[in-house]
């Protein structure tokens, strides 16, 4: 006799088992540290704290821990703890010019105030594996300049404004902290403000904004762009505690910011200037902030009256499917049993089936009754 | 982070009241509420991540945590079933972070959360279903902007769904809509019961029972209040009808509920038994 | 008796250009006007303005409804104005896909302001979009094909047939047999005039072909560069144009 299958309680418990030794691996290799993976796996630590959304270097590596390396996984995971967490409100803006830039380019002047200082960065590698890592070996420290020539250094972008060459930010958002617009905390509906637009890209999967910008430079809707500067180093955040009433810094991150100089816009009255693409993102990330500047200038499309005829321009496509957590979500809830909606179908398919079968054997019956007439 | 070695997995954090606080659940509840007002529309609410991934049920997790209470009793399914593996993973989870009594019996629930599936036991007043929701806008798969669709449902110019389904007709010679069949709701609002089999349709009209519907990755909260007429598209002409099976169950023998196929052995041999198994149980 | 259309002052600019300056007429019922001109003349966005598609910068375009009475179409609201260009008033586009659902079939397309209205009756649907079908000269059993099965003048003859199944008072035509092959255009003019006499349409129709205006418009405006030249009576404006561009257009047609 038939016997429903039970006992998911226990199958899952079991998976859950499962998973949890795969992640550990032989006993005999020594288990991954937190303080490993951040130090050292740097990289994975600040593309999930900026997808996650949350500036914080040893929950983002145990997320990654977690996730066995999974960074989309590790994301989700990192949101989701940070819906938990208690807010005590909005900090002031960070001000990039306020950042002591480990490095800082320019592509648009060969030399500009304060220099094009290389940093740290594998532009300059040859890209060929170094097997002397594979081994664990010391090296001697990096030399490093002396601590006062590290200042703030002027924006080049500001410098190209002062001259009116190239338009100031657009929309700028609301300075009020309480006014702040929040996509953690609102549905994004369209057409979407630059804030929001700008949250969606930061959070948004640096494969998907890659490759949309990838796409505007091969001509699905190119804007010419630039690189008007790509800075990466540490600023501080303040935030004004009620009590208090004056402002006090909190924290110092590390982002990397990018202002792409654009194609310029213009009409009969008002004097053409460059237009601008923007991209932000935590710890060292130049891919994403720079794929994140090229999608934001290709989305202000229409509002600088472009023709919009590529993905890349189209809003609803692209901040529709940014969310790699929303997206790995739907795509592999496909998993889940769909067996009720599949019984549907059968039974529509095979009564279909049956009809046109039907017509088919009638057809079939009336042309060999018509043969035997003829004869 | 001070402590690095801080056991950060859920059960060891001291979370508020079933998982949200207190200001995300007034959110969702003010959403609810204007749902309940308008019923069939869908109304934008600021979904948050939950400990499951979009696509497994978070906007019906959200609206049943923000609902309800410690003398709840909540029952959880998934195609009907209560053991399939996202149905336990739910409930699992609400017991732990609500510490809310559970059932498997349709007729002693509170709160009814479902996948793909309205209970065979008919529902009573002051029972609330919600529904998990992957794709809120039943006009999407014809218009994909959410700006047109909005427009569309605003000024109720929902002759695209009707052209739908008469090319469906002439190319099938009938509705072949199967799940997530759209309907009129109290003849205003087209909306999308979920992928519900059509089966289930004809329990949403006028249920006694507050319908919820919760869709959390493309946050939307959209319901129907008691005794609210729901009707499934059609044409005069070739009215909605629902599915029917030849067999019947061949555990419980139910000639009148919905069933899942269940192929037996590699020659492919079938049977049929009741998809909802609480129905099963009892009139075995 | 009441103009069913009147346009006073219309100007719309792109930028810098002025693509129609300060045009004004008066459309009476059962009336057909040609706006003709070379292309850049102004014309087609004579016609989106007057249609509601585009907003012009000043002037006013009032049409009698039969809903509303008269209404100025660019105060309208958005729900008003998507009702009137479903059932008031037809939109002939020069390119018939910009016109038609090209994925769903014949029937559906010429049906859809039939449901869109609350047709719930699937059979009488398809016999009026049958009956229509038939109407425009194409086969009742090209009723469930759909668009992209069929050549260019039967896309545009479907077409038609899906602005006219409501019964519209107005119909607004952009080049209706632009880019069809001769043969084609001399059938669907045909059947156009006849359509237009039968049903007592008004309507507006764009064309830089004067031999399309002498068949289908009783009157005609001249346009170019964005301003109307001249207008009148048709044969008298196409036998003696007042205007110098007027005559350049008209000697420039070859006799055939």
């Amino acid at each position: 006799m038939y016997v429903a299958v039970k006992g998911g309680e226990a199958a899952i418990s079991h998976s859950l088992e499962l998973l949890a030794d795969k992640r550990r691996g032989a006993r005999s290799i020594t288990e991954l540290s937190l303080e490993q993976i951040d130090q050292q796996l740097g990289l994975a630590v600040d593309r999930v704290m900026t997808e996650g959304s949350c500036y914080d270097r040893l929950l983002a590596a145990l997320a990654i821990k977690q996730a066995r390396g999974d960074l989309v996984e590790a994301i989700f995971l990192l949101r989701a703890y940070r819906t938990t967490l208690p807010r005590f409100g909005d900090s002031l803006p960070i001000d990039t010019t306020e950042m002591l830039a480990e490095r800082r380019i320019s592509a648009t002047f060969k030399d500009v105030p304060g220099g094009q200082v290389l940093g740290p960065t594998f532009d300059y590698t040859h890209r060929l594996l170094d097997f002397s890592l594979a081994a664990a070996g010391e090296r001697p420290p990096a030399p490093t300049a002396p601590t006062d020539s590290v200042v703030p250094v002027p924006r080049v972008g500001d410098i190209l404004q002062r001259d009116g060459l190239l338009e100031p930010p657009p929309q700028q958002a609301d300075q009020e902290a309480d006014n702040a617009e929040d996509l953690t905390r609102q549905p994004l509906l369209l057409p979407a403000s630059r804030p929001l637009r700008l949250q969606n890209l930061a959070r948004g999967d640096e494969g998907f904004l890659l490759a949309l910008g990838y796409s505007t430079q091969r001509g699905y809707g190119n804007n010419h762009p630039f690189v008007g500067e790509i800075r990466y180093g540490s600023v501080p955040v303040s935030f004004v505690p009620e009590e208090l009433g004056f402002a006090i810094e909190i924290a110092e991150i590390e982002v990397t910011e990018c202002d792409m100089v654009n194609q310029f816009a213009g009409s009969h009255d008002k004097p053409p200037q460059f237009t601008r693409g923007y991209g932000l993102a935590f710890g060292h990330a130049e891919r994403k902030a720079m794929a994140m500047a090229l999608v934001d200038r290709a989305l202000r499309a229409e509002e600088l009256a472009e023709s919009t005829t590529s993905p890349a321009q189209d809003e609803e496509f692209v901040l529709a499917h940014s969310d790699n957590v929303e997206a790995s979500g739907f795509v592999q809830h496909l998993k889940l049993p769909h067996y009720v909606d599949f019984q549907s179908e059968l039974v529509t398919v095979r009564a279909l089936r049956e009809e046109v079968e039907k017509r088919n054997r009638e057809a079939a019956l009336g042309a060999a009754a018509l043969g035997k007439a003829a004869e | 982070m001070q402590d690095a070695s801080r056991d950060s997995g859920v059960e060891s954090q001291a979370y508020n009241y079933a998982y949200l606080d207190e200001q995300t659940k007034r959110m969702i509840r003010r959403a609810i509420l204007k749902a309940v007002a308008v019923p069939g529309y869908q109304v934008p609410f600021g979904g948050r991540e939950m400990p499951l991934p979009y696509g497994w049920g978070t906007g019906g997790i959200q609206v049943t945590a923000a609902i309800v209470g410690r003398d709840d009793v909540l029952k959880v399914i998934d195609q009907g079933a209560d053991d399939t593996t996202n149905a336990v993973s739910i409930r699992r989870f609400f017991a732990k972070v609500a510490g809310v009594a559970t059932t498997t019996r349709t007729d002693e629930a509170t709160i009814i959360q479902t996948r793909h599936r309205v209970p065979e036991t008919p529902l009573a007043e002051g029972q609330i279903i919600v529904f998990q929701v992957p794709i809120p806008e039943p006009l999407r798969m014809l218009e994909p902007r959410e700006t047109e669709t909005r427009t569309l449902h605003a000024l109720s110019e929902y002759g695209v769904m009707q052209v739908s389904l008469y090319e469906s007709i002439a190319r099938h010679g009938r509705i072949a809509k199967t799940y997530n069949y759209p309907v009129m709701v109290n003849g205003r609002y087209i909306m999308s019961p979920s992928p519900i089999p059509k089966f289930d349709n004809p329990k949403l009209d006028r249920s006694p029972a507050l319908q919820l519907y919760g869709a959390g990755r493309e946050k939307r909260i959209y319901a129907v209040p008691p005794h609210t007429p729901v009707k499934s598209l059609d044409f005069d002409d070739h009215p909605f009808e629902i599915e029917r099976w030849d067999e019947c169950c061949a555990v419980c023998g139910a000639r009148d509920s919905f069933l899942d196929e269940v192929i037996v052995d590699d020659t492919g041999k079938r049977m049929f038994v009741c998809s909802d198994t609480d129905w099963c149980e009892r009139r075995r | 008796m009441t103009p069913i259309l009147s346009a006073s002052g219309l100007t719309k600019r792109f930028g810098n250009r002025a693509a129609c300056r300060d045009v004004g007429f008066e459309l009476w019922p059962g009336e057909v006007l040609g706006i003709v001109g070379e292309s850049g003349s102004g014309k087609t966005t004579l016609l989106n303005c007057l249609a509601g598609r585009l907003r012009p910068e000043s002037g006013s375009v009032v049409y009698d409804s039969a809903a509303y009475g008269p209404v100025d179409v660019h105060d309208l609201s958005e729900a008003r104005r998507r009702l009137l260009s479903r059932t008031e008033w037809g939109f002939v586009n020069q390119d018939a896909r910009d016109g038609l659902r090209m994925g769903v079939s014949a029937g559906a397309n010429i049906g859809e302001r039939l449901m869109a209205v609350g047709a719930r009756h699937y059979g009488d649907i398809r016999r009026t979009a049958a009956e229509w079908l038939e109407r425009v000269e194409i086969e009742q059993d090209r009723l469930d094909d759909r668009p992209t099965t069929y050549s260019g003048g039967m896309r545009q003859r479907l077409q038609i047939a899906r602005n006219l199944v409501s019964h519209p008072r107005l119909v607004l035509m952009d080049e209706p047999t632009g880019g069809l092959d001769v043969s084609v255009q001399a059938r669907i003019l045909d059947l156009l005039r006849g359509l237009v006499e039968r049903l007592h349409l008004s309507a507006v129709l764009v064309t830089h072909d004067l031999g399309v205006a002498r068949l289908l418009t009783h009157r005609l405006m001249v346009m170019q560069g964005g301003r109307v030249v001249e207008q009148g009576l048709t044969d008298q404006v196409l036998d003696d144009p007042q205007d110098a561009y007027t005559q350049m257009l008209v000697a420039s047609i070859l006799p055939v």
